[in-house]
């Protein structure tokens, strides 16, 4: 770790150098807040109210946009559809992602090194330019405009960094537990659920955060795959919506308020993990 | 016999927990990546495959008009997305990395705020920020406020610069990334090496360039190869908005939106052509996976080991 800087004991060099690094980062925290900031207030303002005092605070404030977007512009039904797509997709990628990490690492077999590969090949290759064949896929499975052609989507894209996460902590856990674990009797799939899930609870969290914040908000495989309005996400629901309406300012603010908000909120509980999460499936390795 | 057993045994075993993420990713991923290849190589009618024609596909991409004009276009808007996303995103990063590091007051609540436009979803962060944009949004309101009223510009209407515009409102959602990659790569440079070279009286500026930056490499690579991959997959910023055909006049057209057209509407016609499209799709496969080893190859020589 390299020495903390404080103010109280620098020099008049090092004391200028972090009045102005903070004055610089203060300046970014303003342009990410403010924009935020005037979303929020503006959704409670009626559209003229919005064209004529852009930056003033609302005259009142109810709660009749949200629930005209929500009921009426059938958000709660977007919403709900990200939700389930993102849960399921969710368990999968845990669940047969851990599976296959338990299986790589911990056996030693021939052609292992090449599995590995297979699944490190899909964090280096961008899966939207294979939405061809894919389309073609999933027409043939007839399962076009059906939540589960995203899910089984997302659960392709989410596996490789899985893996590569997983893999690499299970390699860490000594061989001995798993051996005591066969000494009183314990099968394969017993030390992979009793003995190796409960110890990687740490990096399942980490992986959990790093594959479900784009998941929640992917865009182009919804818009390609669900094209039915009930089935719609969030995002492509947001992007249909403004199309036709867009001059409708009061919809639009309150729109984006409403898909923003549960990640402001999420973040603000779990900022620590989500840091950890983005940050060690990059450094790592 | 017992050993024969046994092996078998253990590719049960091992099969068990393999093959339905190996199934998942060969089906989804490698297959499709595969087939994008050998579809290239045909000519086709809407979504039928007709005849073999080699790299004809790839020929009239690269000489035919108008796919030519357009992918050397966005080719170009894709360029400058890179250099710029480098350049400001990651220069902006690796500044904030540093200060972060030296845990200066404030710098908890600066590293939390920082990451938050990470999270939302680009869609709402191109429409928030195309509405500020517009002619009468946020941006001109302000210039009018403080008495520049002649900078006023519909800027992602005017050619010069919507490109710009839309990726620095990029730039804006994701500087926290690598902010934050290099403080954590920052933090595990070894408290002794900088001390050494603070006893040999090296400066701040010298400690940073000479002893933190050659140690902090590996993590420049995974930013160098992501900012790759990201620009090259430029398409629901553009599509959000300035729309799918890179108004104004394909000022901000990029490979991944005439992608799309290609495949699911065409170029200027508008029936998909697959064929087209494929090799489009295998073009942007290539250069992902060229510039990503070209610059894991540069970066790692310049590695120093501890």
């Amino acid at each position: 770790m390299i020495t903390d800087l404080r103010y109280r004991h620098a020099s008049i060099g090092q004391k200028i150098f972090i009045i102005c690094s903070i004055i610089v980062m203060s300046i970014y925290v303003v342009l990410i807040i403010y924009p935020i900031f005037n979303m929020f207030i503006s959704s409670f303002k009626t559209t003229r109210e919005i064209l004529q005092h852009p930056f003033s605070m609302p005259s009142s404030y109810s709660f009749k946009n949200i629930r005209i977007l929500w009921i009426d512009k059938h958000f709660g039904l977007y919403f709900a559809n990200s939700f389930l797509i993102t849960v399921v997709a969710m368990v999968f990628v845990l669940l047969f992602g851990s599976m296959a990490s338990f299986g790589i690492s911990r056996y030693t077999f021939k052609g292992n090194m090449l599995l590995y590969m297979i699944f490190l090949s899909g964090i280096m290759l961008p899966l939207k330019a294979a939405v061809i064949p894919l389309f073609m896929l999933i027409k043939k499975l007839n399962l076009v405009n059906n939540r589960l052609s995203c899910i089984l989507i997302f659960t392709g894209m989410g596996l490789p960094s899985t893996v590569f996460i997983l893999a690499g902590f299970m390699k860490s856990i000594p061989k001995e537990l798993e051996y005591a674990g066969r000494i009183d009797g314990c099968s394969d799939v017993r030390i992979y659920w009793q003995i190796f899930m409960p110890l990687c609870a740490s990096s399942i969290a980490l992986v959990t955060i790093y594959n479900a914040v784009p998941i929640w908000n992917d865009f182009f495989f919804p818009l390609v795959f669900l094209q039915r309005d009930s089935i719609k996400t969030l995002p492509v629901g947001l992007s249909s919506f403004f199309g036709t309406n867009s001059t409708n300012w009061e919809m639009l603010f309150t729109g984006l308020s409403v898909a923003i908000l549960p990640m402001i909120i999420l973040y603000l509980f779990m900022s620590k993990y989500f840091i950890k999460g983005m940050t060690a499936g990059a450094v790592k390795s | 016999m017992q050993i024969k057993k046994k092996t078998l045994r253990k590719f049960g075993t091992v099969s068990f927990f393999v093959l339905p993420a190996l199934i998942i990713v060969i089906t989804l991923i490698v297959a499709p990546l595969l087939m994008s290849m050998f579809n290239s190589l045909f000519s086709w009618n809407q979504m039928v495959r007709l005849d073999f024609i080699g790299f004809d596909n790839f020929k009239a991409l690269f000489t035919k008009y108008p796919y030519q004009e357009r992918f050397f276009n966005a080719l170009k808007n894709n360029a400058q997305w890179f250099v710029m996303t480098m350049v400001i995103q990651n220069g902006f990063g690796l500044l904030f990395g540093y200060l972060l590091s030296r845990r200066i007051a404030g710098s908890e609540f600066f590293k939390r705020v920082f990451f938050l436009p990470v999270l939302f979803s680009i869609v709402a962060v191109g429409f928030l920020w195309g509405l500020y944009l517009s002619p009468n949004g946020l941006l001109n309101a302000i210039l009018k406020a403080t008495g520049k009223p002649e900078w006023q510009q519909a800027w992602l209407g005017n050619a010069k610069y919507a490109n710009n515009a839309l990726i620095l409102v990029n730039i804006w959602r994701w500087v926290g990334f690598p902010s934050l990659v290099f403080l954590a790569a920052i933090d595990m440079v070894p408290v002794e090496s900088i001390e050494a070279s603070l006893l040999d009286g090296a400066n701040s500026w010298q400690t940073f360039w000479k002893v933190i930056f050659p140690l902090i490499i590996p993590s420049l690579t995974i930013v160098f190869v992501l900012t790759i991959i990201g620009s090259l997959n430029v398409f629901e910023q553009v599509y959000c908005m300035t729309g799918l055909d890179g108004s104004p006049n394909f000022a901000t057209d990029t490979i991944g939106t005439l992608f799309y057209r290609t495949a699911f509407g065409s170029v200027d016609a508008g029936n998909p052509e697959i064929g087209m499209g494929s090799a489009i799709s295998v073009v942007i496969y290539l250069l992902t996976f060229c510039f990503s080893l070209i610059s894991i190859v540069t970066t790692r020589s310049k590695e120093v080991e501890l």
